[in-house]
């Protein structure tokens, strides 16, 4: 099989994305959560938060001790489908710093064996300031690959170059749209094309409301997309139409 | 006892009044002082809560007073109700015959708002007569001290024991008498009820339970009831609505009842139906009597006014939920009015109780129906009340989650033997069948979280030690558990506060420091924009806007405000009352008492179409707008009816009748989709009596409530009372929503790896038992098998108009959450196109 052959059925045979532009740069958004950035064969996750379930259970809280394992079969899927040469995680992979040295064995292998054959980077988050130990891959605080710049953390300034082409977790960002006397909740990404935040990825990670003022110190009021997970699909949404909690 | 032998001091108290103590109290007097825990059953006025208290205070009169410097007895006499504004006002009430009569009695109140320093006083200097909840039982019961305190205990009374057993207040309450009667043996209790189906019930929750095969009732006492209560129905001129539930129809009529009468109580089923009737009857009140509101939600202060207003004698009227439906003292009511239908003849009867508390006078009553099919099931309520039927619920079986929070406190007060705690739990008539299997699931539950991945031992709240007892691991789990005591799982609510409004377009709340108005719940704030005006408090009041945990309203002059998420009546219909509704709509003979329009609503349906059999099930179908329409008529509730609705949705849609939604009420169903229906069940496509087979409680069940949000609301509270999440304690809201783990996301995660887990089970229990009325719903099919009468119309009965109408006001159902969220991406689509 030639190498373009070999392409070629490989750029059929990835999921479907819906893809945006960010910073001039075309990517697509999985309904997994995930970003792919096809031209450089990244996958990028965001918020993992594994052995939070163990986290809590240190405090007396027991919660069930599935959530890494969601988590990780989750990846694994993702993973498989899209089949990239490089992996960033963004930051809060591990729900404290300790979290990585508690991963009990089974799911160590796994994550190992996912790393395989790939280049892996784990960026730092505030829930994991260190680099996780036992584990393969490189951990940075951010790195940046042509036009796009991935952290944890926004930077926490509306329209400065700092933020462009940003893509970075941590927010949990989370929608909510109203119809027919319903409210629908969800999981989304949020973007304003110049930075994307992505929903956090873990089994038992929470939202954060877009409508929250945290939003306001990264995007101009109102002026940002929301694409919200769904079953196969994301429903997009402009800002207006998204209501708080 | 003859009276006689009352200590003089009582007899000289009683005769300076010019009473005569009862008989039921001297009979009480007796079985307790041989040793026997007895059930009063009697109606209001019949002095129930001196007769528990008697017995008490006469031995308290014989022990004497204490020695000055020598350690107090302990508690003698232990007082538990439901409210805790009852208990502060019962103990109000017993201090005066207490006082009067000098007696060597020190009674006091434990409630959650007693302050702390008294609290510690309590425990090293108890009082005689402690008056309580069961959340307070609780947690005395898990501290160190308790086996001291208690051990001189020498009786429980526990007043308005109907309506504590019926809910998993009861079942803790279970689990504490069981705790108790080990502390103190010998230890009586006392039981006060009203009127209940099966007293036995009763009885046998009041006693320990050694035997597991027989049952152990107590001694019963029971005081007939005074005079027959003189109850009618409203016959208003005005046109009796089809469907609805708001009574507006007949204000005017309400209105002279207040005005002839001295004091009238309005009782309505939901806090919108208690919101609007006021409005209305205000909004005519030209000789301005003083009328007034009590619901849950309103703002404490506001509450206890109108509450001192009423004892006061300044109202004419107060408009309450079943906030009032309890024990207090209203003073002298003459009218009860019930708006809505009664929804079971107990609850009817108890709350006809409330007017006029001497007995031998007859108490009167009006029940207002607020649609057709009301007017029949207050026509079944009216028979039963003059039969003095009950229909009370039945027992309940133990709730495990409850069971999880217990065995945690009895840890914290002492190291736990596992077989002993087990047998002591089964002594309870409430948890007499759990088995041991069950029982160990729990407590691995609470030591480490129950999973069958072993993972979390190390961080194990509960040990075992080498002498095999239980111990907690931490001191700090004891204050965990103190701070999630409890079983009332309060819905998450939000303030209200009005503000001035600002509707000049900007988004955020303007106006600070308004008043609070009270607390509403989550939900219902949830559904609504900015501007959107709802009835609160008695006024219609404007949505600003939320910030943090207050929802923002201003007053609006808006005559109607929209009321965008009525759930229906509150309680669902008793199977009594659906049997006397059924029954009289299959024989004519008796609709010569319905008002006329109703009796011509009933022989139209005879007409046009059938009439429902007592016990079979009618189907009607019928083509409208384009849409074929399929309309049964069960009468078993709207919880059985909304579980049959998803059900029956769910299997036409594998039989490609292509459902579109349904809706449901009291009384019947309606499922509406795009085939035809009429043909589809004459043809025999498809078999009526396999749609409503019983195996519909099977797979179909399973599969829907595996992503039902009910099932979820459940498993929260569940997650709370056993312990899994922790309570939401005021003052902790700001911390955010992102912070605190979702109980939906623990629910996925545990159904997805272990289906199951104990604490699915609880959910699973509970929502069976409550939410969906699993058990009611078997028995319907059941009774209608064979039993089955379709007839296919050219268009809508009589008897489907009601339903028909609930369209657009109730909840519909069976639209796929996604489909919404793609239906409105496209019309954004549509919008950005033009």
């Amino acid at each position: 099989m030639s190498a373009l052959t070999s392409h070629l059925r490989k750029y059929a045979a990835a999921p479907v994305c819906h893809d945006i532009q960010i910073n001039g740069q075309l990517v697509g958004l999985h309904d997994s959560g995930v970003l792919w950035w096809p031209d450089e064969s990244i996958l990028v996750v965001a918020d993992l938060h594994l052995e939070k379930g163990s986290s809590y259970a240190r405090r007396g809280v027991m919660l069930p001790p599935y959530d890494t394992g969601a988590t990780l079969e989750k990846l694994a899927g993702v993973i498989d489908a899209f089949d990239p040469a490089c992996v960033i995680c963004l930051g809060d992979s591990f729900h404290d710093p300790d979290g990585s040295d508690r991963l009990p064995a089974p799911y160590r292998a796994m994550l190992t064996t996912l790393q395989l054959g790939r280049e892996w980077i784990w960026v730092t988050g505030n829930h994991d300031p260190v680099a996780p130990v036992r584990l393969c891959g490189v951990t940075v605080d951010e790195v940046k690959v042509g036009p796009l710049v991935f952290r944890h953390e926004p930077v926490e300034k509306v329209g400065s170059s700092e933020a462009a082409g940003e893509v970075c977790g941590h927010l949990h960002p989370a929608a909510r749209v109203r119809r027919f006397g319903r409210s629908i909740r969800r999981a989304c990404f949020v973007t304003d094309n110049t930075r994307l935040v992505l929903p956090a990825f873990g089994a038992l990670t929470g939202g954060l409301n877009v409508t929250d003022k945290a939003y306001s110190m990264i995007f101009r009021r109102r002026q940002f997309s929301v694409f919200m997970l769904g079953n196969d699909r994301l429903f997009p949404f402009t800002a207006s139409r998204v209501v708080g909690d | 006892m003859d009276a006689a032998l009352l200590p003089n001091r009582f007899q000289s108290w009683f005769a300076a009044r010019g009473w005569a103590p009862r008989q039921h109290q001297l009979q009480l007097i007796d079985h307790l002082s041989a040793g026997h825990s007895t059930l009063l059953i009697a109606p209001t006025g019949a002095g129930k809560t001196l007769a528990g208290f008697l017995p008490s205070l006469v031995e308290l009169e014989a022990r004497g007073k204490r020695k000055p410097g020598t350690a107090g007895d302990g508690i003698h006499t232990l007082y538990i109700s439901p409210l805790k504004a009852l208990a502060v006002d019962i103990a109000r009430n017993l201090e005066a015959p207490v006082s009067e009569m000098g007696l060597p009695v020190r009674l006091e109140t434990r409630t959650g708002d007693t302050p702390s320093h008294k609290r510690q006083r309590q425990k090293l200097n108890p009082p005689d007569i402690l008056l309580t909840t069961p959340e307070q039982i609780a947690l005395l019961l898990s501290d160190p001290a308790s086996a001291r305190l208690f051990a001189s205990l020498k009786t429980v009374i526990l007043d308005e024991l109907h309506a504590l057993v019926t809910s998993k207040r009861g079942d803790l309450l279970a689990l504490g008498l069981a705790r108790l009667r080990r502390l103190a043996p010998g230890l009586r209790t006392i039981g006060l009820s009203a009127t209940v189906a099966e007293p036995d019930d009763l009885r046998a929750y009041l006693v320990d339970q050694p035997d597991p095969e027989g049952r152990a009732l107590s001694h019963m006492v029971q005081v007939a009831g005074g005079a027959q209560p003189d109850i009618s129905i409203l016959d208003s001129e005005e046109r009796v609505p089809w469907s609805g539930h708001s009574s507006r129809y007949a204000i005017r009529d309400i209105y002279e009842l207040i005005k002839k009468h001295k004091v009238s109580l309005l009782f309505v089923n939901t806090r919108s139906q208690a919101e609007m009737v006021f409005q209305e009857l205000w909004r005519i009140n030209d000789d301005t009597l003083p009328i007034a509101l009590h619901h849950g939600s309103l703002d404490v202060g506001q509450r206890r006014k109108v509450e001192a207003a009423m004892a006061s004698g300044a109202l004419r009227a107060v408009v309450a939920t079943s906030s009032l439906d309890m024990g207090i003292d209203w003073g002298d009511i003459d009218l009860v009015i019930n708006i809505g239908a009664p929804k079971g003849a107990s609850r009817l009867a108890q709350r006809i109780g409330r007017a006029n508390h001497r007995m031998d006078e007859p108490s009167k009553a009006v029940l207002i129906p607020s649609n057709r099919f009301e007017v029949l099931e207050c026509q079944a309520a009216l028979a039963a009340s003059k039969q003095g039927k009950q229909d009370t619920p039945p027992l309940r079986q133990g709730a495990l989650d409850v069971l999880a929070q217990h065995l945690l406190g009895l840890a914290c007060a002492d190291p736990l033997d596992a077989v002993a705690t087990h047998d002591e739990i089964r002594s309870s008539e409430t948890y007499r069948h759990l088995d041991w299997e069950t029982f160990e699931k729990v407590l691995d539950f609470v030591a480490t979280g129950g999973y069958a991945l072993k993972s979390y031992d190390q961080y194990a709240k509960l040990r075992k030690g080498k002498d095999g007892l239980w111990r907690i691991a931490h001191p700090k789990i004891a204050q965990q558990y103190r701070l999630n005591v409890g079983t009332i799982v309060e819905a998450p609510m939000l303030k209200v506060r009005l503000v001035r409004s600002k509707a000049d377009g900007r988004r955020t709340p303007v106006g600070r420091g308004g008043r609070v108005l009270g607390e509403i719940e989550e939900y219902f704030i949830e559904q609504m924009a900015p501007g959107d005006t709802f009835l609160f408090g008695g006024e219609v009041v404007r949505f600003e806007g939320l910030r943090e945990n207050e929802a923002y309203v201003s007053r609006t002059k808006s005559d109607n405000p929209m009321i965008p998420s009525y759930m229906g009546g509150k309680f669902p219909l008793s199977t009594y009352l659906a049997e006397g509704v059924r029954a009289m709509l299959a024989s004519p003979s008796t609709w010569k008492a319905l008002p006329d329009q109703v009796r011509e609503w009933l022989e139209i349906q005879r007409d046009k179409s059938v009439l429902p059999a007592k016990d079979g099930l009618l189907v009607e179908t019928f083509p409208r707008a384009n849409k074929h329409y399929m309309v049964c008529y069960p009468f078993e509730g709207r919880l059985a009816h909304q579980t049959l609705g998803m059900l029956l949705t769910k299997r036409l849609e594998r039989l490609g009748a292509r459902p579109l939604g349904f809706v449901a009420n009291d009384y019947a169903l309606s499922v509406w989709g795009l085939s035809d229906l009429s043909l589809s069940f004459s043809s025999g496509k498809i078999p009526l009596d396999q749609l409503f087979e019983e195996d519909i409680l099977g797979d179909d069940l399973d599969a829907w409530l595996a992503d039902s949000s009910l099932l979820k609301r459940t498993f929260r509270n569940c997650a709370v009372i056993a312990g899994l999440i922790e309570r939401r304690h005021p003052g902790q809201e700001k911390s955010g929503r992102q912070v605190t783990v979702s109980s939906d996301l623990i629910y996925d995660v545990l159904r997805a790896h272990e289906p199951d887990h104990i604490l699915l089970k609880a959910t699973w229990n509970d929502a069976a038992e409550g939410l969906l009325d699993i058990s009611r719903l078997g028995e319907l099919l059941a009774r209608i098998r064979g039993r089955i009468t379709h007839t296919g119309l050219p268009h809508v009965s009589p008897l489907a108009v009601p339903i028909l109408l609930e369209i657009g006001k109730e909840p519909v159902y069976g639209e796929a959450i996604d489909t919404l969220l793609a239906d409105a991406a496209e019309e954004l689509i549509l919008e950005a196109m033009e």
